[in-house]
């Protein structure tokens, strides 16, 4: 490439320097006389000139495309990703094959079609039957497309499967916070943004027992591999945009109207290191919804694992409020003893004030409630 | 025998007005109310909003093309803008992706093309003395050059101008806390924008009101040059979706300073919980492409329209299809107002409402495709001069194709999932709105020139502009695509956060870097031969082009009032070139059928009857009413 761009520069001085020297005989030849009516050799160099354009220009195109080509994204890993995928190919082999006719159409014409002394153009107006038929051929072809597409469409944005897999990913500036529906009862509690704030990233809402087992993460999202995964989209201050490539997934996070997009990810990320050839290959979850200063890193790693495995990684996080006992605070009196075992233990014999002292006892009292249960 | 007499009181009336007290510099050159100087300032103001615009869009390729590169040359413009490692501070860069935009959309393709060619164009072409409101007219453009001055002024303010994105969507544009640009010059950004929309409307109305109603004698709606129709149909765009951004951008003024919620819901920032409840930033993303989209039709149409009567004009030959292209534009203006919301697929609108909105956008592909075709066969048989004009509407024909093809890809929503708010986007919109525009801007100012300042500008220099900057824009976004299909988002300060975006692509984006530079380069060509041409061009001989149009029949540089005495009549369509039969291969729109018999067509010669007629109307004469 950097050959390329030494041969394109070399080009464009050259180009330079004629413009150059173009220029200088063209102010001299200003202050001559006004020839009224005279087309002479321009005419014909800028009507070759299209013709060696649509050469060069078709050349540099199939040529930029086939070195292009291996920076594309790999297959893409969802079932949905490669039927949009091969849409999108079909779309585009019938638009090249338009774009290079029609382009090929039009300066083929203005080449042969160039003035030439004592030629008449032809008085052609109208032909009904022509307008009708280039109506009719891109309105057939654009209803393929449309009927592809919009088949492609409702199947992607349908509802998800009952047993799909639901996980959270809230965008803030500038990252994205994940939230797994739990180690216990696989639901994802209740939120509220106003109970949000640097020990509940998320506004997970306490009163809801389903809340109690979640847990959250900054860093990476795991989700299992053929299994419908059903993404919670929302942002808690100004709009992102969920996209991860390799799936093709893209959704916005809109503050106040919780978005979502169902997929499945067939291909692990182990298996993906093999089919890349790249040991390092890793998924991962972008921003694509301007947001601000650091709206291009709000990077998140995404792992696909087989579901065994992502079972059993799923058993070893802790969940929020274990790792954070404060907010046990929060939970109302009825819950707490439901509450119980995701605290801690050693949390009711450190006191650090008389309302959480009291929780705790609150909390060693449900223990053993639980227990009995 | 009435006819007579009144013509000849006329006659008298007219030599009155012939002789104008000399009006002063101020009221003739600043403060005018002649179309033609509008026009003038229009177009001067949008050059000079196309270099700063333009210079902004390079600085930030040479962010992205050249990452590393210490850009400390730079500081003595962007002062503190560049930080102590001499790099584009993020925040600034996001600035000046959201003032190319806005500057290109609105201040250079929409007013300094339709300002420019509307103003200049309608008067003469419909044959009217001056637009329906000459101070309404003028009014239009000091809005805008107030809206200008105000965007302008945002650029230097301590916390830098808008950095939302062109489209400013809230919470971000709404809450100061939330990004630097989101502060002082967002609030400019909007004042500046209503001024705008209001110069808009000024316009519009004008626009609409003298096409309607100051149509010379004869001038019937089926007369009139496609240039006119496109003009005609973008004012109505305008005037029905400018006011809808102006209800979006006031609530959006309400949401940022008077404590309103139409946009706002749920919001947690700095700390702190926001009380506002209940808005939507949906509702902002509606409304302002319910503008948005038909924006871009505003500055394609008069395009188009021009581009129609340059290629006809120079292929000696009548537009193929006269008809069917002011159906399409019909057409395209109509389904402009339904498709907005292919904007908006993946932004958790309903996907119902998703599905309607591809069948919509995909159906105006249809009358776009037929565009095209008719372009193409306009050439076909014909006898081509390839003036500067006469190229940059090919240039132009070839961006509308390949940027427009790349629509059917977008306008898909299935396929929109992967391709939304990246290059291939960008791509796709710079070449089929920004370059195909521009392209019919440049056109404009080749082919009109002669009409504006009298003289010619040098035609080789031209040649040398246009095949620099056709090659200059398709080495540019031609690319752009390729990093799209790879999954590149747009405005990304940097691509190295991402395994997807880390280290490729890296010599194709300084590739396009150089590209831009050098298409940006070219555009000195230009500039120099606008400005040298002004004063030192040849004097231009009253038809240069050999044109049928009514401005051709004007003076060389028309004074107050267009024409001297009375203004021609029009008996025929604007595209009688290379008519069989006739002795030129021009047939003005003023000659009559029955001066014409040896190339008259059969029905033609039945429209001689009419001429009478034609002639005994003179309503629409603004010198002529009594005042």
């Amino acid at each position: 490439m950097v050959y390329i761009i030494a041969l394109l520069s070399v080009i464009f001085l050259g180009l330079a320097i004629l413009v150059v020297s173009r220029m200088a005989a063209v102010i001299k030849n200003a202050r001559g006389p006004v020839e009224e009516g005279h087309i002479g050799m321009s005419n014909r160099i800028n009507a070759a000139l299209f013709i060696v354009f649509f050469v060069l220009g078709v050349i540099g195109a199939a040529w930029s495309f086939l070195y292009a080509q291996q920076f594309f994204l790999p297959e893409a890993s969802s079932p949905h990703g490669r039927r949009t995928d091969f849409l999108f190919w079909l779309s585009m082999g019938i638009i090249t094959a338009a774009f290079v006719v029609t382009n090929a159409l039009l300066f083929l014409f203005s080449y042969l079609y160039q003035h030439k002394e004592g030629r008449k153009a032809a008085y052609y107006p109208e032909n009904h039957k022509l307008e009708l038929i280039w109506t009719v051929i891109p309105a057939v072809v654009m209803a393929v497309l449309v009927f592809t597409g919009w088949r492609a469409w409702r199947d992607i944005m349908a509802e998800a499967p009952a047993d799909a897999q639901v996980f959270e990913i809230v965008g803030k500036q500038f990252n994205w916070i994940v939230r797994y529906p739990g180690v216990d009862n696989n639901k994802l509690g209740a939120y509220n943004y106003k109970l949000i704030d640097n020990n509940n990233e998320v506004g997970v809402d306490y009163t809801d027992e389903a809340s109690f087992d979640d847990f959250v993460s900054t860093s990476e999202l795991h989700i299992p591999a053929g299994k419908p995964v059903l993404l919670k989209i929302r942002a808690r201050d100004v709009l992102h945009s969920v996209f991860i490539p390799h799936l093709r997934v893209k959704m916005d996070a809109v503050p106040g109207m919780p978005t979502r997009f169902w997929f499945v990810a067939d291909k692990t990320t182990d298996e993906m290191r093999n089919i890349t050839g790249n040991p390092n290959f890793g998924y991962e979850i972008a921003c694509t919804e301007i947001c601000g200063q650091g709206h291009f890193s709000m990077r998140i790693r995404l792992i696909v694992e087989d579901e065994a495995s992502w079972q059993a990684w799923c058993k070893e996080q802790k969940p929020l409020l274990t790792s954070t006992p404060d907010l046990a605070t929060r939970i109302p009196a009825n819950l707490k003893a439901k509450a119980a075992k995701y605290l801690p233990a050693d949390a009711a014999s450190a006191p650090s004030d008389s309302s959480t002292a009291s929780t705790n006892q609150g909390g060693g009292i449900s223990v053993a409630s639980a227990t009995i249960r | 025998m009435a006819t007579l007499s009144t013509h000849s009181a006329t006659v008298a009336h007219v030599e009155e007005h012939d002789h104008h007290e000399p009006q002063s510099f101020w009221r003739t050159y600043i403060f005018s109310e002649d179309h033609k100087t509008i026009a003038k300032q229009y177009l001067i103001t949008g050059i000079l909003w196309s270099i700063i615009g333009i210079s902004l869009s390079v600085m930030f390729r040479l962010q992205l093309g050249f990452p590393n590169m210490k850009l400390e040359f730079l500081r003595p413009i962007l002062g503190g803008w560049i930080n102590e490692a001499g790099k584009l501070d993020q925040d600034f860069y996001l600035a000046l992706v959201t003032m190319h935009g806005t500057i290109m959309v609105f201040f250079v393709l929409t007013a300094g093309l339709s300002g420019t060619f509307s103003n200049f164009l309608i008067p003469l072409q419909v044959g009217a003395r001056d637009m329906a409101s000459g101070f309404l007219n003028m009014l239009s453009y000091w809005f805008f050059f107030l809206a200008g001055a105000i965007m302008f002024v945002s650029l230097f303010i301590e916390t830098g101008p808008a950095a939302g994105g062109w489209v400013i969507y809230p919470p971000l544009s709404a809450l100061p806390q939330a990004h630097k640009g989101s502060e002082l010059g967002m609030t400019l950004w909007l004042v500046s924008m209503a001024l705008f929309i209001v110069s808009q409307l000024l316009g519009g109305i004008n626009y609409i009101t003298t096409v309607i109603n100051l149509r010379t004698r004869g001038m019937s709606f089926s007369k009139l040059p496609l240039t006119i129709w496109a003009f005609f149909l973008t004012a109505v765009l305008g005037l029905i979706s400018f006011p809808v951004l102006l209800s979006a951008a006031l609530l959006l003024i309400f949401d940022r300073s008077f404590g309103t919620s139409f946009y706002l819901s749920e919001i947690y920032i700095k700390g702190e919980a926001l009380p506002n409840v209940g808005g939507s930033p949906i509702l902002f993303q509606h409304l302002f492409w319910f503008l948005g989209h038909p924006e871009v039709y505003i500055v394609l149409l008069p395009a188009l329209g021009m581009t129609s009567e340059i290629i006809a004009t120079n292929a000696r030959k009548p537009i193929f299809g006269y008809r069917a292209m002011i159906a399409s534009m019909m057409g395209i203006a109509f389904l402009a107002f339904i498709v907005w919301a292919h904007h908006m697929f993946v932004t958790g609108m309903n996907p119902f409402l998703g599905s309607v909105f591809m069948f919509l956008t995909l159906i105006i592909a249809v009358p776009s495709a037929v565009k095209a075709f008719n372009y193409i066969t306009t050439l076909w048989r014909g006898n081509i001069r390839f003036t500067p004009a006469m190229l940059f509407s090919i240039g132009l024909v070839s961006f509308f194709i390949s940027g427009g093809l790349t629509g059917i890809i977008l306008g898909n929503s299935a396929l929109d999932i992967q391709l939304h708010d990246t290059y291939f986007v960008v791509a796709h919109f710079h070449l089929v709105m920004g370059a195909a525009s521009a392209f019919g801007l440049l056109a404009g100012v080749y082919h009109w020139f002669p009409k504006m300042f009298g003289r010619m500008m040098n035609e080789k220099l031209g040649y040398i502009h246009f095949w620099l900057t056709f090659i200059g824009i398709y080495l540019v976004f031609f690319p752009m695509h390729y990093i799209g299909i790879a999954g590149f988002p747009r405005r990304y300060y940097a691509f190295t956060s991402y395994d997807f975006t880390k280290n490729i692509f890296a010599d194709m984006n300084s590739f396009i870097s150089l590209a831009a530079i050098f298409s940006f380069a070219a555009q000195w060509i230009f500039i120099y031969n606008f400005v040298h041409s002004m004063f030192r061009g040849k004097k231009a001989p009253q038809n240069p082009w050999k044109s049928n149009t009514l401005e051709w029949t004007a003076p060389i540089e028309p004074g107050h009032g267009n024409w001297p005495g009375e203004i021609p009549a029009v008996y025929r369509w604007p595209y009688d070139y290379s008519k069989p039969g006739a002795k030129d291969d021009f047939i003005p729109q003023n000659v009559p059928y029955s001066q014409t018999p040896e190339s008259n067509l059969p029905h033609e010669n039945e429209l001689i009857s009419l001429e009478k007629e034609i002639e005994a109307q003179n309503l629409n004469d603004q010198f002529k009413q009594p005042h």
